[in-house]
Formats: structure tokens, C-alpha cells, sequence
């Protein structure tokens, strides 16, 4: 199966970085075994959500009322990581593995992400995960979180339908 | 020594997710971000004539392998890493939740809130379907999450993602210092 035949529009470029920070900035494509290399990367990230308590209701609630320094100590860091690691992809201009040149691109400011953000924070301390521990707490063994799951893909889907309606 | 079975301290966990950025970029110039997958999954199965799901989601399967991954992590760090010991609180948050009727604190997440028979309860209803869909709408709306937002975005220095990390912080101090505990007494 090969994703992607035709390259994207413009149009459609918009539309998918639109309100996304998740982008593929590749344009090259491939047999869909290659994403196999993303599950391994899912996995050990997987495994860190579980070894850190990172995916614990507990922690976050500690969080939200300043009782524990540990998921500060944890965002804190991978900012940090991610900072420096970011940092040294554009001074040595590093490629891909597939020789692309690796894209940045800025984000643009809206009031999303300040009204999105709040209603977010909100759903975040009700649930205790945000999108990547839902799906670590599935696999961990909790199964009614699926519950949960799928309510955020309806929260999705609400929000691509009023999208036009709503301020940003 | 530290055994691979303890909690990990915050340190080696936020180095190992801190790194997720520079791997995906690497590995093809992916960028970091969970919570897009639920955009995915609606521009899959229920795009509806919605422009926001018209869009080439085959494109960002790789989205969906990374989330599929995280499920299977998960799955593999409780069967084979974990460890017997009951999960450590802070004693005012076990005081305060004791207050509430949750006393057994064996696993990650509190049984008694995370079953089935809370789901289909007023509490259970306000925890799961109501949190669930702030998560999935504000995520959306803010144009990204914890990943793409606080780590990703703050990696590359965007100060739209600083404005969305404290707006998250907010509504979460909100809600888990005002708002869940009238939750949590129902």
C-alpha cells in the first residue's frame, strides 16, 4: 500500500497544518512498513508514560495542587531535551535518514489557544491524561478509558463541525 | 541502584520523551504530536462533509503507528516492568480523596473511579464523557496538546505554544482545585 500518491495541494496543506502541530513534513513516500519505525518509537514512549506515572490520575492531580514536583520535573525536562536536541538539528543542518532536510515551521497566534486551551486544561485535571496517556492507560489495562477515548474524538469531530462558527 | 521496575525518576523520563522530538525528525520529519491522531481517526472513519477532515489522513499514518505504538508500551510496561508496590500520595491528596469515598490506591489510577460501574454513573459521566470530550474539543481548538504544544512547541520556541502551555495550566488548576471536588462529592 503506498500512502500518498499525489503530493498535496497548497489548499490542502493549509487545511492540515491548520490547527494540527502534528505535520509530516516529508514528501517522499514509502511502503507503510516504514512506519513501523514510528510504533518503536510509540512503544518506548509508551513505556515511559507507564515507568513514570506519567499516565497516574494521581500525579496529576499533585500537579495541579503544587503537591509534587514530578510531572514539573518531567515536562520540564523534555522541554529542556527538546530544546537543545532542536537547537543542534539546525546549527549542524542534519538530515533525515531518507536525506531530507528537516523542516520548522512558526506557529501563528489565535485565540484557540487561549479558549482551547483553557477547556483543554479543564478536560486534562477531570481525566487525568492528556491524548498520549489515554491511549497508554488503555494499553496498561484500564479499558474504561476507552470511554473516554472515544469522547475526545467526538470533542474532535465537534470542533471541526462548529470550526467556522467559533473565534479564533 | 535503581531497578528498570521502579517508578523512573522525572529526570530519565523527560529526557526519554524530550527525545521523541529529535527521533521523529529524524527519522522523517515528523513532528511531534498525539492528540492530531483523534483528528485522524474522525478524518478516517467520520469526516462527514466537514472541510476540517478533508483532508489526505493516509499521509499521517505514521501518527497512527506512534499512537498504536504508545498503546503497546503501555501494555508491555504493566505486564513485564512493574512493580508490586502501591502507588505513592502525597498525604493531603490521600486525605482529600479519602473525603470523597477513594481509599484504595493500588494501581496508577484509582479502581474506584476507573470502572465501569463509575461510567455509567452522574460522576463517572462528568469524569470520562464530559472530561473526555474538553480533551478532544480543547486540544483541537488550542491546535494541539501537552506534545505538540508544551514539548514540540516549546522545543522550537514558539511563544503561541507558551501562551497554550500556561492556558492549559489554567484550566487545569481551575478545575482540579474548584471544580473536581464538587465532581468527586456527587
Amino acid at each position: 500500500m503506498n500512502q500518498n500518491n499525489m503530493p498535496p495541494s497548497a489548499a490542502e496543506y493549509q487545511n492540515r497544518t491548520l490547527d494540527t502541530m502534528c505535520v509530516n513534513e516529508s514528501t517522499l513516500t514509502h511502503k507503510w512498513y516504514h512506519n513501523l519505525k514510528y510504533l518503536a518509537v510509540g512503544i518506548i514512549f509508551g513505556i515511559t508514560f507507564v515507568k513514570a506515572e506519567i499516565i497516574s490520575w494521581y500525579r496529576i492531580q499533585e500537579m495541579f495542587r503544587f503537591q509534587s514536583f514530578h510531572m514539573y520535573g518531567v515536562i520540564g525536562t523534555a522541554i529542556l531535551t527538546g530544546i537543545i536536541s532542536v537547537w543542534l538539528i539546525k546549527r549542524t543542518g542534519v538530515k533525515t535518514i531518507y536525506g531530507e532536510r528537516i523542516e520548522f515551521h512558526d506557529k501563528k497566534f489565535n485565540k484557540g489557544q487561549i479558549i482551547g486551551g483553557l477547556l483543554f486544561g479543564l478536560g486534562w485535571a477531570i481525566t487525568g491524561a492528556c491524548p498520549g496517556p489515554l491511549f497508554a492507560q488503555i494499553g496498561a489495562g484500564t479499558l474504561v478509558v476507552a470511554a473516554t477515548l472515544l469522547s475526545a474524538i467526538a470533542g474532535t469531530w465537534v470542533y471541526g463541525y462548529f470550526r467556522d462558527r467559533l473565534p479564533h | 541502584m535503581l531497578h528498570i521496575t521502579q517508578p523512573w525518576p522525572w529526570y530519565v523520563a523527560g529526557v526519554v520523551a524530550g527525545l521523541t522530538v529529535p527521533a521523529l525528525l529524524l527519522l522523517g520529519n515528523k513532528h511531534f504530536g498525539i492528540s492530531a491522531n483523534l483528528r485522524h481517526v474522525c478524518a478516517a472513519c467520520v469526516p462527514g462533509r466537514v472541510r476540517f477532515f478533508d483532508y489526505n489522513w493516509k499521509k499521517e499514518m505514521w501518527n497512527l503507528f506512534f499512537a498504536a505504538g504508545i498503546i503497546v508500551g503501555g501494555y508491555l510496561a504493566s505486564q513485564y516492568l512493574s512493580t508490586p508496590d502501591p502507588v505513592v500520595l502525597h498525604p493531603d491528596l490521600k486525605k482529600e480523596l479519602a473525603t470523597y469515598g477513594i481509599t484504595e490506591h493500588a494501581g496508577l489510577l484509582p479502581q474506584q473511579l476507573f470502572s465501569l460501574e463509575t461510567l455509567f454513573s452522574l460522576r463517572g459521566f462528568l469524569l470520562f464523557i464530559v472530561g473526555g470530550f474538553l480533551v478532544g474539543f480543547g486540544a483541537r481548538y488550542a491546535g494541539g496538546c501537552t506534545s505538540g504544544h508544551a514539548i514540540m512547541g516549546l522545543s522550537t520556541l514558539q511563544w503561541p505554544s507558551l501562551v497554550a502551555t500556561i492556558s492549559f495550566m489554567i484550566g487545569g488548576f481551575i478545575m482540579a482545585n474548584i471544580v473536581l471536588p464538587l465532581i468527586l462529592s456527587l
